[in-house]
């Protein structure tokens, strides 16, 4: 005998039979937990691309600058430079106009960069391009663009760019190119011109600051402070990326929750799958361990087994994350269609730390996933596990209660507690507490239920009855499996219908008028003048025109800039116009002017009904009591909604950015539409869209954002099934000497699929009954606490009472359909020859 | 080389059922002793209790003077694994491997591999001539070929006691026969003890001993020749 034909490892002689009639469900283990490894590992990527461009790019754009005075989008007086300027301990500043200008013909904004040449290469030389002829640098009507720019407008040296500043056309000659690092796309002009194109006379938006050698930052930061006037502040440009980053991280957090629920599913089916498959070599490790192999040499090699898939799952999820991110990048840009980092073209980079943590994490949850099977081998008696018949101990009840009990009652605390460093982190936690004390609970729970349901009178269906409540916990496997995907399935889908159907009557109540007209669909350069604004009255058709203001402050440094919306209100009753959830009506007659603001604004900035706030209009702050609370799904960073006409006599500003037409009965929208365009002067300046419109892309954006949570609601179901057959079929194994002799004593093999049918109707019945109960308990967590700790927006719960009973009704026959085609070697041969194991 | 004193075993359960009761039993090294009894009177716990695979509630189990209370699993399993055989009923070959790779997996718990090993096996299985089916699976083997291939792997590693359960149970009586003999003849080969339980009279008959095992306690039976 040749010492290779003898060779055997004790490694493989534990693990070989692994794949014996299991090769299918193993490739679905892998894939699954490639598919959770692939999700997170590609927002990792996706993230941190995103922030790092952004980073570099607000580096490169902040160059050498110390510090940086920001203020409102509209700008600050320009004084405040002249004063910084001649400060003794300021080496250099420089003076910077922001505008997002839209391009004419389209539905893009260029970032333009005004700045003073002469100060401008002293701090942000990645501000200044070589120019062929000195003086275009200071022209009014010429401009620099990055090399992102150029490419993506396009235009070459030479070209016009024509944009849009009111309702204007502003026409520019591209002089030259700036060979920036950055791949963020803007344009570089005189700080002069810029204010006299884009109307920004006498105001800047932005200051950037080069302290002399040996200046303390701090202590000039402080001494600056009170020369600022309301709403600017002084800052580190670092500080920016911060603001900018803290902003999307609940965002960034939600999808990567998401990944983790994938993941989550991946291990539970590897653990159905691993029970199964623990269960058919039981007798063999019952085997190995007589001959005397160790307890934690089992134990050991049945998680090297688990481990294996997940290296497996984790190795084809990395690769297929990293092509997802690049796809994904390439289709929704860095902040997947979320709008924070806008303007940035990052490119997505393999991280070796980012592969190491999720692959890492693949195989943990693998790892997870096959101990509670593994230990359970490990721990069994091999005398008894030799015996014939034993396998059904596998599946003993859980005897104590109370540790699901105590997860739950953790999981319902949990969910009370308010957000961590601005994520729901509790919450998340709640609904993971939750859905394991539930499944440890589940035998109890069955018990419960099948004592209260009528025997059915056919032998096999009573048979199955029996089966089931002599042995409750020989269902938990079956169980978990079918609970865990239907609750997750339920409360994602209670959840986004909820949040769809309460954007959808928000989207009905912010939209009353018939028309809506816009001074540009992007950017913030066009607006309507006084002088367009009359030429909306006297239209024919139209009943009522209301205006609206858009304007962004600054309230805390270390916030992003909130919105402000100044609209004409109906005098008698002003907040009739808006969403309200929580309202002040002891409004007295000495109280400053009411404004309306946001539920972000109070999470954020604890602007309660009925507090007196001051917000910095003009340089000023200015006072204001807090009326009530609306809605806002457009602004995570909170807006401010007040009366125009005080806020115009606040401001001097009479423009506005927004018109709603209320058209008479009647009337028709395209000749009110022919009508304006007519008077408004330059075709293509105005942008028109009808409520129904609006609120179509409104939703179809939505449904966009939320297909990743679509398809992980079927990957749930689908996988659930899976685990389902698996867990099914282990119990069917277990029992096979069982049909063996009920086909001895003549049931047909009719009656046995009758049995065994009425088992899979019963058990996928009480899981859908208790994950529905479960996933409707998660949900309020999302909705009410996650969503709101996260985006600070509420939403009403809304129940999709007819996709959860048809997606119930389907899952039902789907999973009796599943356990009669894994139950179909109960029906075979094999299992009357079973018996005889025994004689 | 095996002694029992005052062994008592109780299974807890709705009834519970005591089924040894102070039991006492000595058995020389190279000793090759059969127990037969009813069915359900104790056979397979006692001999799970001498294995170390189950624990009596009461008495004692002293394997080579090792007193097997005083060890714990692990100690166990490292008795069972260097010292100890086991042939089965229902075979209990690993399908998954060939007949000379379940041999050798004795040799590979206690790690002997390489040429040794392979030596081992080839001498094993031409021993209980099953040389030319070394590479066959088990589902190409018969039941007599099968438990001769438990038999190579009960014995491979030399342990100083083999301890059979019913191991001609799924055997036709030709088969039978040649099982026993063979069993036989290695135990006496290699001078290890052995313990069979069986209802089968003639399998009996191959041991030197046989004991009746009833309600009361082991009894001798009279010689193979008398009865």
């Amino acid at each position: 005998m040749s010492a290779g034909a003898a060779q055997v490892s004790v490694l493989g002689a534990t693990l070989g039979g692994a794949h014996h009639g299991n090769r299918g469900r193993l490739l679905l283990s892998v894939l699954a937990i490639a598919l959770g490894v692939a999700l997170g590992f590609a927002v990792q990527l996706i993230n941190q691309a995103a922030i790092g461009e952004f980073a570099g790019s607000m580096a490169t754009l902040s160059g050498n600058a110390d510090l940086e005075v920001r203020g409102p989008r509209s700008g600050f007086d320009e004084l405040l430079f002249a004063a910084l300027a001649q400060d003794p301990e300021i080496a250099v500043a420089s003076p910077v106009v922001e505008v997002d200008a839209r391009i004419k013909g389209r539905d893009d904004a260029l970032s333009i960069f005004g700045v003073d040449a002469f100060r401008a290469g002293a701090v942000t030389p990645a501000l200044l391009a070589n120019a062929a002829d000195p003086l275009d640098v200071l022209r009014p009507d010429t401009v620099f663009l990055s090399n992102a720019a150029a490419a993506w407008l396009p235009a070459r040296i030479g070209d016009t760019v024509t944009l849009q500043a009111g309702l204007r056309d502003v026409t520019l000659k591209v002089a030259g190119l700036i060979q920036s690092p950055s791949s963020q796309r803007y344009a570089v002009m005189d700080v002069a011109a810029a204010q006299q194109a884009f109307d920004r006379s006498g105001s800047l938006t932005r200051i950037d600051v080069r302290v002399r050698p040996g200046v303390d930052i701090a202590a000039l930061r402080s001494r600056l402070l009170p020369l600022l006037p309301a709403g600017t502040a002084i800052a580190a440009p670092q500080e920016r990326v911060d603001t900018t980053a803290r902003m999307s991280r609940a965002y960034r957090v939600n999808l990567n929750v998401l990944a983790m629920v994938a993941l989550f599913t991946g291990g539970l089916l590897v653990f159905s799958t691993q029970a199964l498959s623990v269960v058919r070599r039981r007798a063999q490790f019952a085997l190995l361990r007589t001959l005397g192999l160790p307890r934690r040499r089992l134990l050991a090699s049945l998680i090297v087994e688990g481990a294996t898939v997940g290296a497996a799952g984790s190795l084809l999820g990395l690769v297929a994350g990293y092509g997802l991110a690049v796809a994904a990048m390439r289709i929704f840009g860095g902040d997947l269609g979320a709008g924070y980092f806008r303007g940035v073209a990052p490119a997505v980079a393999i991280e070796p730390i980012a592969a190491a943590v999720f692959g890492a994490l693949g195989i943990t949850v693998a790892v997870l996933g096959s101990l509670a099977p593994a230990l359970e081998a490990a721990r069994a008696s091999p005398a008894a596990a030799l015996k014939a018949g034993d396998e059904q101990s596998a599946f003993r009840p859980l005897r104590r209660a109370w540790p699901g009990v105590a997860l739950l009652a953790a999981g319902t605390l949990g969910a009370l507690l308010p957000p961590v460093i601005g994520l729901p982190l509790f919450g998340y936690l709640a609904i993971a507490l939750l859905l394991f004390g539930t499944l440890l609970l589940m035998p109890r729970v069955a018990t419960l239920l099948l004592v209260r349901m009528p025997t059915p009178r056919s032998v096999p269906a009573a048979l199955a009855f029996d089966q089931l409540r002599g042995a409750p916990g020989q269902a938990a496997a079956s169980l978990a499996t079918v609970v865990a995907s239907v609750s997750l399935m339920v409360s994602m889908a209670i959840m986004v219908a909820s949040f769809r159907q309460s954007l959808d009557e928000w989207l009905t109540r912010v939209l009353p008028a018939d028309l809506y007209v816009r001074s540009g669909t992007a950017g913030d350069s066009a607006f309507f003048a006084a002088s367009d604004q009359r030429k909306f009255a006297g239209l024919p058709g139209v009943r009522r025109v209301d205006f609206l203001r858009v304007q962004s402050l600054l309230v805390d440094p270390a916030q992003p800039r909130i919105v402000l919306l100044a609209r004409d209100l109906p005098p008698d009753d002003p907040a009739r116009a808006l969403p309200l959830v929580a309202e002040w009506r002891a409004h007295a007659a000495g109280d400053p002017p009411p404004v309306w603001v946001s539920e972000a604004m109070v999470d954020l900035y604890g602007y309660s009904p009925g507090r007196h706030i001051t917000l910095p209009l003009a340089g000023r702050a200015v006072a204001f009591t807090v009326a009530g609370v609306w809605r806002d799904y457009a602004r995570q960073q909170g807006s401010v909604v007040m009366d125009r006409a005080l806020y115009s006599t606040l401001t001097g500003d009479t423009t506005a950015n927004d018109a709603a037409l209320t058209l008479d009965p009647g009337a028709r929208v395209e000749d009110v539409q022919r009508e304006l365009e007519a008077r408004a002067g330059p075709a293509g300046q105005l942008a028109f869209a009808a409520p129904t419109d609006i609120r179509a892309v409104s939703l179809r954006v939505f449904d966009r954002t939320f297909a990743v949570t679509y398809a992980l609601e079927a990957a749930a179901v689908g996988l659930g099934l899976v685990g389902l057959s698996s867990s099914f079929g282990a119990l069917v194994f277990a029992r096979r000497r069982e049909f063996g002799m009920l086909r001895h004593v003549g049931l047909t093999r009719r009656q046995i699929a009758g049995m065994l049918a009425t088992e899979g109707l019963v058990v996928s019945g009480i899981g859908l009954v208790v994950g529905l109960a479960l996933g409707w308990l998660m949900s309020l967590i999302l909705i009410f606490v996650v969503n709101r700790q996260s985006f600070h927006w509420s939403m009403e719960l809304h129940m999709p009472w007819l996709p959860l009973s048809l997606l119930g009704f389907a899952l039902l026959l789907l999973a009796t359909a599943t356990t009669l085609v894994s139950a179909r070697a109960a029906m075979s041969g094999n299992v009357i020859r079973a018996v005889k194991d025994d004689w | 080389m095996l002694s029992l004193r005052s062994v008592s075993k109780t299974f807890a359960g709705p009834r519970r059922l005591t089924v040894l009761r102070g039991l006492d039993l000595d058995i020389a090294r190279g000793e090759f002793v059969a127990i037969m009894g009813e069915s359900g009177i104790g056979k397979s716990t006692l001999l799970n209790l001498i294995a170390g695979l189950d624990r009596p509630d009461s008495g004692d189990v002293l394997v080579d003077g090792v007193d097997l209370a005083t060890l714990d699993d692990d100690a166990l399993t490292q008795l069972r694994r260097e010292r100890m055989g086991f042939v089965f009923q229902a075979f209990h070959v690993l399908p998954y491997l060939t007949a000379a790779q379940n041999v050798a997996l004795p040799l590979a718990l206690i790690g002997v591999r390489g040429p040794e090993a392979g030596a081992r096996v080839g001498a094993m299985l031409d021993a209980v001539g099953m040389a030319a089916q070394g590479a066959c699976m088990p589902r190409e083997l018969s039941g007599g070929e099968l438990q001769r291939v438990a038999i190579a792997r009960a014995l491979i590693h030399h342990p100083a006691l083999v301890l059979a359960d019913e191991p001609t149970g799924n055997l036709d009586s030709e088969s039978a026969a040649g099982v026993m003999t063979l069993l036989r003849g290695q135990l006496q080969a290699q001078g290890a003890t052995g313990i069979l339980v069986t209802h089968s009279p003639a399998a009996a008959a191959t041991a030197d001993r046989v004991l009746i095992l009833r309600a009361d306690g082991l009894h001798e039976a009279p010689p193979p020749a008398m009865r």
